[in-house]
């Protein structure tokens, strides 16, 4: 395109910087919050147990497609699945808010920094000469993020049902069902509130649903969304973490209530 | 009264052919910037240290430079924001070419720019020749309009720095502005395939370190360069967006008036 004369500084090696700052802090951080994540979702989707406890079940298990719990929508383990093929229900499902976040703008920015150092942090060297950037195979791939998109808003109103699922307690003797609020309730209120934020402060969202105007105006209803999902992309990082630790600690919280570690406490 | 406070200046000497680090004390000041002390220096100790500067109000861009290694402006860079008890680096931008001390060659920038198709208005709206616009759909662009082609975010972008791809990759800078002339409400002129191929968009891996550095503020990722991505999904990689396209091709044959969306 443009012919550039190379400059005169040389290429710096993996890590080298002028920076006095603890540029590592950053990426340091992120590696160890998504490794945490990673290895902590990985475990308990594969635990296939312990995943609900009467009205409450774990976001990585919800929508239950399969499976033992109450909660499933079409049975248990079917008969067809593989003997040799591990089953567990989050499994099933995992991949789409999986994908979504491996797809996610922010988080392709900051496992770049952090797992790929591509670049490490802002001016320190590169482990690799070259760059393919996300113009070819595999990361041109990321593009397929807004497809993910809509199975993620899916999931939303999936467990937005959990919560209003997560109101009604069967009564252990007569099996009446009443209404009620745990802090099961609350911890599965908050999630669904955060993972919208999360969702809703989409960058392809944004796009889709104003963004790609340029004459915003001229529709009312275009501009009001594009401004509301403006709004919430602002802070579409601190959405993502808050989001990704609430996930994690529902399950958990579930978890330790189901083995009876810990006791749901019930408020109303 | 005590006496006054110094600091070291480490500052790169040389040219194209090479250079190096040179030690210099400076006496610090209530409110004194980076360019303060590289000024004095240069009337003091350096008489042949060259540097470039022109309003000392962070509005002409041309002071830039890498304070501890950061891009920053140096007129902006208050002393009283670095730590003083070790050297404070300054040396030029690595992603141009060097020509003397502090100074770059930037006139890559400038060759990239007249690369990209200029503004092209619809047809006017009013008899006397005056277009109509609302300020909402001119507040996205206006953002991006504050650029005063400092060429910090084009330093600090890891494609052109550190795999120095100024063939194949136009930089945050000119991402913005095509942006700026894309969301245009009044231009009709069309910039995505050039995005992708000529201007390598895709190159872009959204690690933000241009909004970092950015001394005007602009949210370069998340308001022009991502948008800009968006628009080229919907164009190359979107099979939805293709039908889209295609039915609104049609639509707007059967009418033929239908302006810009
Ligand atoms: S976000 Fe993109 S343009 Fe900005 S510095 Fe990073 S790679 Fe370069
Ligand atoms: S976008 Fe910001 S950093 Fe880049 S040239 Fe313009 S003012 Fe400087
Ligand atoms: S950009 Fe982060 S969820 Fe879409
Ligand atoms: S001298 Fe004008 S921006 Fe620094």
């Amino acid at each position: 395109m443009i012919h550039a004369e190379t400059t005169t500084l040389p290429q710096r090696s993996f890590g080298a910087t002028m920076r006095t700052d603890g540029w590592w802090t950053q990426p340091l951080l992120v590696f160890l919050g998504l490794g945490t994540f990673i290895v902590y979702s990985t475990w308990a989707a594969f635990q296939g147990a312990h995943y609900f406890l009467g009205n409450y079940i774990s976001p990585f298990y919800s929508p239950e497609f399969f499976g033992p719990s109450p909660h499933n929508w079409f049975g248990p383990k079917p008969a067809w699945w593989p003997a040799w093929l591990l089953f567990s229900p989050a499994l099933l499902i995992l991949w789409a808010p999986g994908g979504f976040r491996l797809t996610c703008y922010y988080y392709r920015g900051a496992y770049y920094k952090a797992f790929w150092a591509d670049p490490p942090a802002c001016t320190v060297g590169e482990p690799r000469k070259t760059y393919l950037g996300e113009r070819s195979f595999p990361l041109i791939m990321q593009n397929v993020h807004r497809y993910f998109l809509y199975v993620a808003l899916i999931f939303i109103a999936i467990l937005a049902t959990d919560v209003w699922k997560a109101l009604w307690f069967a009564d252990p003797v007569s099996g009446k069902t009443s209404f009620g609020i745990g802090v099961g309730t609350i911890v599965l209120a908050i999630n669904v509130v955060l993972l919208g934020g999360y969702t809703f402060g989409c960058h392809s969202l944004r796009h889709l649903i104003g963004g790609f105007r340029d004459q915003l105006s001229k529709s009312t209803s275009c501009y009001r969304a594009y401004a509301c999902v403006s709004c919430f992309n602002r802070r579409h990082m601190l959405w993502a973490w808050m989001s990704l630790f609430w996930v994690g600690f529902s399950d958990l919280y579930i978890r330790l209530c189901a083995t009876g570690i810990w006791h749901d406490l019930r408020i109303i | 009264m005590s006496p006054q406070k110094q600091a070291t200046f480490r500052i790169w000497r040389g040219d194209r052919l090479g250079g190096e680090f040179r030690d210099y004390t400076a006496g610090v000041s209530e409110g004194m910037v980076v360019l303060d002390a590289v000024n004095h220096i240069q009337a003091t100790q350096a008489n042949d240290l060259a540097c470039r500067w022109n309003c000392k109000a962070g509005k002409c861009g041309s002071c830039s430079a890498e304070i501890n290694g950061l891009p920053k402006l140096m007129c902006m860079t208050r002393l009283s924001d670095l730590p003083l008890d070790q050297p404070v680096t300054v040396q030029p931008m690595k992603a141009f070419p060097a020509i003397k001390d502090l100074i770059t060659d930037v006139s890559w920038n400038f060759r990239v720019k007249k690369n990209i198709k200029p503004f092209k208005p619809r047809s006017p709206d009013a008899p006397d020749g005056t277009w109509r616009m609302a300020q909402a759909d001119i507040d996205r662009v206006q953002e991006f309009r504050k650029c005063i082609e400092c060429f910090l975010c084009q330093d600090v972008c890891h494609v052109l720095r550190d795999h120095q791809k100024h063939e194949q990759f136009t930089g945050p800078r000119y991402l913005i502005y095509v942006a700026a002339l894309e969301m245009h409400p009044l231009d009709t002129e069309d910039r995505i395939d050039e995005l992708r191929n000529t201007q390598g968009i895709g190159y872009c891996n959204i690690t933000k370190c241009c909004t970092k550095v950015c001394p005007e503020s602009i949210q370069i990722t998340d308001n022009a360069i991502i948008p800009l991505k968006e628009r080229v999904v919907d164009r190359f990689y979107d099979p939805f967006g293709w039908i889209w396209r295609w039915m609104k091709k049609k639509s707007d044959r059967q009418s033929p008036n239908a302006v810009k969306r």
